[in-house]
């Protein structure tokens, strides 16, 4: 399989705090990529320096698909989004509260959108092809809704959605973008254990089915461990481990990092 | 009606002798804190000033102090109807002159009615009646169309309605220049989430605009038009650049300096604008080349000769709350349309969650600047009316209260519904000036009309959405 993700040398500085120090690490198509490490280890500020919310103060981002190459580490965020086509969530939720669930999903879809709406002037004279735009949009956002069960509230303002809902219908927006990469900032926080095995349902087929790749920030290990293909270890903003699941799971490191080093131990 | 009261409530006798006492106690802190005030006042007398007593007066202010509190205690202690008894009392006192002076009279009237009214709204049948009431305001968002359809109609037919005289109608026209800026306003502030407290700016740019085009080339009023909203549009531009990183408090500060900066423009580019002396003799719109004055400029015809019809002074009137009514309902098409695409979808969305919004690949500048453009460019058509209606403009017209105004408009009608704003530029320009033999009163009045629409609805008239999509059963979209 082909780097989707290609992530070389990547280091932020926030003044004298070095967050993220000379990380490289790669994310293939169509796999399951964890980043897992303790609380303040740079996960975060991994995904906001990929998603163009920080600039990152050394390294190259790269992302590859079909032979397009994107340079993230130059892009303005909302290009990074929109023309590389990462799409992410974040850890506490950025839905669009007073919206509907379906408003939700069809601003998700605004590029398409607005070239169909011949940026504005042909939708405010009401063209018959952007309405059929519109309803291929329409479509597509029920069909999201359909596969994160949240069909019968397509008409609710998101606000008022259960936590666990509106985590899903997050991811179901960010797919909207029609991404090539998914990142998402610890999805499984604060879902119950069988909210938790449906996410887990819905990031495989979203793998398998959609065919991108998914880069996962995430602390509940029974998720981690069940659909990652691949696994980054980061402490103090240091890669200190990778591999499968498997393999990382028996790394001396990781277990050092987890729970600490032993009395006495050298 | 103290014996009505401790009968009705008899099964709890204790809040009402708790209520007493507490008035009691409160009218002692009254009278201390009032004998300086009211009690005794300075008069100067040949050269030494002299203090005098008003105790009558001292008393009678205490007695409203007591009522006034016994009547809250009772209201709040479930005996309403007592409260209810007492505010009436006291306002009938007081407009039947028991009081002396008018700030006593002012506050025994206005103090007895507020008294009624909590009363009222905390007796059991008021609280059902409120409810039902507060519903219904809600209903009456979702039966909009109806309720927008009957205004419009209201509005068509109003030259024509018997009571309507020529003071009216121009008020009417000033109402929905108002409901005009209103709506340009709700783009920026109710859709996008941009505070302006500088759109009269825009206003004050279209106006200038006409008035300077009509004077040195000549435009006439429906030339002027779509000049007047492309410059307003240009100056939101202008505007929107150096604050595309600021938001909430800071925009508005700098959006303040903004609408300040091209008044002091207005008032000092003299060889331009004229300063403070305005510009006048701006003409008024023609009807298809057709003047409506009583004598037309040279080369042009006159309305009354063409038709053959006696000169009616009222027909200009007429003519400019026409094309004002038909610019404003212009308006409310574009902006109902626009919401339902996806900039205005981007609009929303970029108040409810800008990083959002990055995320999903949307461009933050362009949406602001065009929210900003649009915004603009419905103050800049509306200015241009105003000139038009004014026939002459100074920069008097375009201080700072009025871009407050057109916030209020927003904020009370409810932001971004299109009804709530023009129901409550009905309010808020209409009835101060139709009001205006209350004088030095009326301002006050406009200050607790806000205040109690803020109290009764804090999220203003009509604070519902309607959803700019929609996913019926049958799976298409209405």
């Amino acid at each position: 399989m082909t780097a989707l993700l290609t992530v070389e040398h990547l280091t932020m500085r926030f003044g004298g705090l070095v967050a993220v120090d000379d990380l490289s690490f790669e994310a293939e198509d169509r796999s399951v990529t964890a980043i897992i490490g303790p609380n303040g280890a740079g996960k975060t500020t991994v995904f906001n320096c990929l998603t163009g919310f920080y600039r990152p103060s050394v390294g190259s981002l790269r992302v590859e698909k079909d032979g397009r190459l994107h340079r993230l580490e130059r892009m303005e965020g909302f290009r990074i989004a929109r023309d590389a086509r990462l799409a992410r969530t974040f850890q506490n939720i950025r839905l669009f509260p007073q919206m509907t669930v379906l408003e939700n999903l069809l601003v998700a879809q605004h590029q398409s959108l607005m070239k169909a709406s011949g940026w504005s002037v042909l939708g405010l004279l009401g063209s018959s092809a952007y309405r059929a735009a519109e309803q291929e949009a329409i479509e597509r956002a029920v069909g999201w809704l359909r596969r994160i069960g949240l069909e019968g509230a397509v008409n609710l303002e998101a606000g008022t959605l259960s936590y666990g809902d509106q985590r899903r219908l997050e991811i179901a927006r960010a797919m909207c973008t029609k991404p090539v990469l998914l990142c998402l900032d610890e999805p499984a926080a604060g879902l119950n254990p069988r909210e938790s095995a449906d996410l887990c349902n819905l990031l495989v087929s979203i793998r398998d089915d959609d065919g991108i790749g998914v880069l996962l920030i995430e602390h509940d290990m029974s998720v981690v461990m069940s659909i990652s293909d691949r696994i980054v270890v980061l402490d103090h903003g240091s890669r200190i481990a990778e591999g499968d699941p498997s393999s990382v799971s028996r790394d001396p490191a990781v277990i050092r990092a987890y729970l600490g080093e032993e009395e006495g131990a050298a | 009606m103290a014996g009505t009261v401790a009968a009705s409530g008899s099964g709890d006798a204790r809040p009402l002798s708790s209520a007493l006492r507490d008035a009691f106690v409160i009218s002692i802190v009254a009278v201390v804190v009032m004998l300086p005030m009211i009690g005794l006042f300075t008069t100067p007398s040949g050269g030494a000033l002299v203090v005098e007593t008003r105790f009558p007066e001292l008393g009678l202010a205490v007695l409203l102090v007591f009522l006034g509190r016994l009547g809250l205690n009772w209201a709040v202690e479930d005996h309403p109807a007592g409260a209810g008894a007492l505010g009436a009392g006291t306002a009938i006192a007081g407009t039947g002159g028991l009081f002396p002076g008018h700030l006593l009279t002012a506050l025994a009237i206005g103090g007895g009615l507020l008294l009624v009214f909590v009363a009222a709204t905390k007796s059991r049948a008021g609280t059902v009646a409120w409810r039902s009431l507060s519903a219904k305001t809600g209903n009456l968002a979702r039966s909009g169309v109806w309720i927008g359809a009957a205004l419009i109609l209201f509005a068509v037919a109003l030259p024509w309605l018997p009571f309507t005289d020529r003071r009216l109608l121009d008020l009417a026209t000033l109402v929905l220049i108002y409901v005009m800026l209103g709506w340009g306003l709700n783009i920026v502030v109710g859709l996008a989430g941009l505070l302006d407290l500088g759109y009269v700016a825009f206003y004050a740019v279209g106006a200038y605009s006409f008035a300077l085009l009509a004077q040195h080339f000549d435009f006439s009023f429906w030339m002027a038009l779509p000049v007047a909203g492309l410059m307003a549009a240009f100056f939101g531009i202008v505007l929107g650049f150096p604050v595309l990183r600021l938001r909430g408090d800071y925009l508005a500060i700098v959006t303040l300096g903004f609408g300040e900066m091209i008044r002091v423009i207005l008032i000092n580019w003299v060889p331009v604008t004229r300063g403070p002396d305005g510009i006048s003799g701006i003409p008024r719109p023609t009807f298809f080349g057709l003047s409506l004055t009583r004598r037309p400029p040279e080369g042009a015809e006159s309305f009354h000769d063409y038709f053959n019809l006696p000169y009616a002074p009222a027909d200009r009137v007429i003519f400019l709350f026409y094309i004002v009514l038909v610019l404003a309902l212009l308006t409310n098409l574009f902006i109902r349309r626009i919401r339902r695409l996806p900039v205005g979808r981007a609009w929303e969305a970029l108040r409810e969650d800008e990083i959002a919004c990055r995320s999903l690949g949307l461009n933050p500048t362009n949406i602001k600047l065009s929210a900003f453009a649009l915004g603009a460019m419905f103050g800049g058509l509306a200015g241009c009316v105003f000139a038009a209606r004014q026939g002459f403009i100074s920069p008097e017209s375009f201080t700072f209260i009025e871009s407050a105004i057109i916030l209020a408009v927003v904020v009370l009608g409810g932001m971004g519904n299109q009804l709530g704003v023009a129901i409550a530029a009905v309010l808020l320009i209409g009835l101060p000036e139709w009001f205006r033999e209350l004088q030095e009163y009326r301002m006050l009045a406009f200050g607790a009309l806000m205040v109690l629409i803020m109290a009764w609805r804090p999220r203003g008239l009509l604070a519902q959405r309607s959803p700019t999509a929609l996913l019926r059963r049958d799976g298409k979209s209405a």
